[in-house]
């Protein structure tokens, strides 16, 4: 016993490690003292305004392409809230093309055919080695900007016109009883939800297989369809039609939304390409192999065998290229589309000098996407992974 | 007594090779035209524009508004300087010649195989390089100094993408630790900086640094040193994640045979575990450098003359205005990031392949 208590306390492991810790929090606290005193000196020093009170003040400067009603006269709050907005909306349109896009490229490598594996290979190769920024520039600056005006437009019948101030669709208009239709459509959807899994209960526990498809597409479609014609077809379309020198009507996608997409989903894909490829390569040799012994088709083997087993360990590189693609988004500040980063990070620092609290929330914001992505993604890896039984 | 006797080989001709690859089933055979229209669609008008129509001699814009539908190469060979050295003073250009060399030097010599002493040349590389490096590119001792802002083109790409990676390997690694530590206090603020800087955009820490930094520091910093700061600290991060990979795919018994000899953690660490835990991640460590080689792009935003920040600055020089200025810009800056990012993803696997045949043995 004594021999045990002869290591002085101050030399104890035990002892050893709390000391360690207990410094390097007096460390990081003091670091963060000294930098904060700093700060409230320089802010006094040059009386820069402090606080959060600046959200209700008013703006003053107009952007080019708002989710919400917004005008010059709206606060700083406003912005915040329409620059979230728009990371979303180009974050979200992003996600599904590059997701599409990457599939496609990734199943591509793999292809029998030589041609479409070499090409799939070199789209990779070229766009994963270059900065999306330069991506990002030449879809903006040498490719929709180099677009002719709008009187030389390219038009789709009549209904779609490309030109240098954007992308002119028929704009759809909602008008009294459209809420039936939507009603419908949701309660349709629940409907086919249910339905699959239904389906899925009956296999599991019996073996049979019910067909899904037909009637669930059923569900969705006839619903609303009936909905739309009681109301008496609420939904109004306006087309966009050449005016003296531009176009009105409709809705137009701006240059700076399409540059934007386009470049992130592309670069995503590349990274996608590689992650489908690697999943798809890790799944067992005998599973293909034991899938063409049972007679499948080729398609059917990747659809019910390869596919859903690859899932597994795409799901996890595959939300982390959801994050990037989001946080890439903030290059929309280089071309002025009205992102969080563009009218909150860059115009309405310069304005308010607040950098701290700007800084701070734009942040925030990334930080709650990131953790609110990657516990949506493992939420959905959790329910793939149990399917093995 | 039947001898049994290998299958013969029989190499196809370049019809079966057509046949067997390209034109097995219908739909592989429409694949292979979608694919053939897609190469004529993209890859023919980009030769004739690069090199059929475009414009090479010359010396100013009119040479190329002649030829309207091809590059506009004089422009790059007119301004391959500024795409170098950025605005460094014409004079001092051999002290950046220096570094450059010497970097492209050491880099061929560490990573060619079969080089002798590449012990010795890392160990310069990683202590004597950095601060040679900084003297000649900034001045002092009796060299002229140069203000940092007139620094431009590939010094600035690669000063910030060399200083970031050098200063996030230590950093990385020593993260990658506390985050695998078992004491509490360690691993919380470890993983609380790692998933902070992962979750941030860097155009957003870029605006910080510059933004904030100063605040912070109470004094004005200079601006290309907050931008190295904010990368460092950023990619430290990502380093860390890197290491920590590696560190994970070391076995429990190295751990527990270092800790049976009487190493204490730290001595097992440095001896046992790190030089396994780097070569393992080395791979993924290159890979690391190509991303934030590329994302050292984001400078030009915060308003450094990058390689990109360049190509931009020509294309809105009234000197140049042609429709292909810019497209030109991209095509070559583009072309330059794609040489070293692709050599260096080669570079990677071909690391990847070492360490596996290592493995087999």
């Amino acid at each position: 016993m004594a021999r045990f208590n002869s290591i002085p306390w101050w030399r104890t492991r035990r002892t050893q490690d709390v000391a360690f810790q207990v410094l390097l929090l007096v460390g990081v606290v003091a670091l963060v003292a000294i930098l904060a005193t700093n700060a409230m000196a320089t802010i006094q020093r040059q009386n820069i305004a402090t606080g959060f009170g600046f959200l209700n003040n008013t703006a003053g400067f107009d952007i080019i392409q708002t989710l919400i009603p917004y005008n010059e006269t709206s606060t700083y709050g406003r912005v915040l809230l329409v620059g979230v907005l728009n990371t979303l909306l180009v974050a979200s349109i992003g996600i599904v093309f590059a997701t599409l896009l990457g599939f496609v490229i990734g199943i591509g490598q793999l292809s029998g055919n030589w041609l479409v594996a070499r090409l799939c290979r070199a789209y990779i190769e070229v766009l994963r080695n270059t900065p999306l920024l330069l991506q990002l520039f030449f879809w903006y600056f040498a490719v929709l900007r180099a677009l002719p005006g709008p009187r030389e437009s390219w038009g789709v019948a009549d209904v779609a016109f490309l030109n240098n101030r954007g992308l002119y669709l028929p704009g759809p208009h909602a008008e009294a009883g459209f809420g039936l239709v939507l009603l419908a459509l949701a309660a349709g959807a629940i409907g086919a939800i249910w339905m699959a899994a239904r389906a899925k209960r009956i296999r599991e526990a019996t073996g049979r297989i019910t067909p899904v498809f037909p009637l669930a597409l059923a569900l969705i479609v006839v619903p609303p369809a009936v909905a739309s014609a009681v109301a008496g077809f609420p939904l109004s379309f306006s087309w966009p039609a050449l005016t003296g020198l531009n176009f009105e009507g409709g809705t137009v996608v701006l240059p700076e939304l399409m540059a934007l997409v386009v470049a992130l989903a592309t670069y995503t894909a590349s990274f996608i390409g590689e992650i489908v490829r690697a999943g798809i390569q890790g799944v067992a040799r005998g599973q293909m192999e034991a899938s063409q012994a049972m007679g499948l088709t080729r398609g059917q083997t990747l659809r019910l065998v390869i596919v859903p087993q690859a899932m597994r360990q795409i799901i996890p590189p595959l939300t982390s290229q959801y994050l990037n693609l989001t946080k890439n988004s903030s290059l929309a500040v280089a071309i002025a589309y009205p992102d969080l980063v563009s009218v909150f990070a860059g115009t309405s620092l310069s304005q308010t000098g607040q950098a701290i609290e700007i800084i701070a929330i734009t942040m925030a914001v990334y930080l709650t996407l990131s953790l609110l992505t990657s516990a949506f993604m493992n939420w959905y890896n959790a329910r793939v992974a149990l399917t093995e039984r | 007594m039947s001898q049994r006797r290998p299958p013969r080989v029989v190499m196809p001709g370049p019809v079966e090779w057509l046949r067997e690859n390209l034109f097995s089933t219908p739909f592989n055979s429409v694949l292979t035209l979608v694919a053939l229209f897609l190469i004529y669609w993209i890859v023919v008008p980009f030769v004739q524009w690069a090199f059929v129509d475009a414009a090479w001699a010359g010396t100013t814009r009119d040479a190329c508004l002649e030829r309207e539908n091809g590059a506009c190469w004089p422009f790059i060979i007119q301004r391959v300087d500024q795409f170098i050295y950025g605005f460094y003073d014409v004079a001092e250009r051999w002290r950046v010649d220096i570094v450059l060399g010497a970097l492209a030097a050491g880099l061929l010599w560490l990573t060619l195989p079969r080089m002798p002493a590449k012990r010795g040349i890392g160990t310069l590389m990683l202590t004597l390089f950095p601060v040679v490096a900084f003297v000649l590119l900034v001045g002092g001792f009796g060299l002229e100094r140069i203000p940092t802002e007139r620094w431009g083109g590939l010094i600035i790409t690669l000063v910030v993408a060399v200083t970031g990676i050098a200063a996030s390997l230590p950093l990385g690694i020593l993260l990658a630790l506390g985050r695998r530590s078992e004491l509490p206090v360690v691993k919380g603020l470890s993983i609380a900086f790692i998933e902070f800087w992962r979750g941030v955009p860097l155009i957003t820490v870029l605006f910080m640094a510059v933004n904030m930094l100063p605040l912070f520091m109470g004094v004005s910093v200079n601006k290309l040193l907050a931008a190295l700061i904010a990368v460092a600290l950023f990619s430290s991060a990502y380093m860390a994640e890197v290491v920590r990979g590696g560190l994970q795919a070391i076995p429990k018994g190295q751990y527990e045979a270092a800790a049976a000899m009487g190493l204490g953690y730290w001595q097992s660490m440095i001896f046992i575990i790190l030089p396994q835990a780097l070569r393992l991640s080395l791979p993924n460590i290159v890979g690391n450098f190509i991303g934030l080689l590329k994302d050292t792009s984001l400078v030009s935003i915060i308003g450094f003359f990058d390689l990109l920040g360049i190509a931009q600055v020509g294309t809105s020089d009234a000197n140049w205005a042609t429709p292909n200025t810019a497209l030109t810009g991209y095509v070559f800056v583009g072309a330059v990031y794609w040489a070293m990012c692709f050599s260096m993803s080669r570079y990677a696997k071909h690391l990847e392949g070492v360490l596996a045949s290592g493995e087999k043995r």
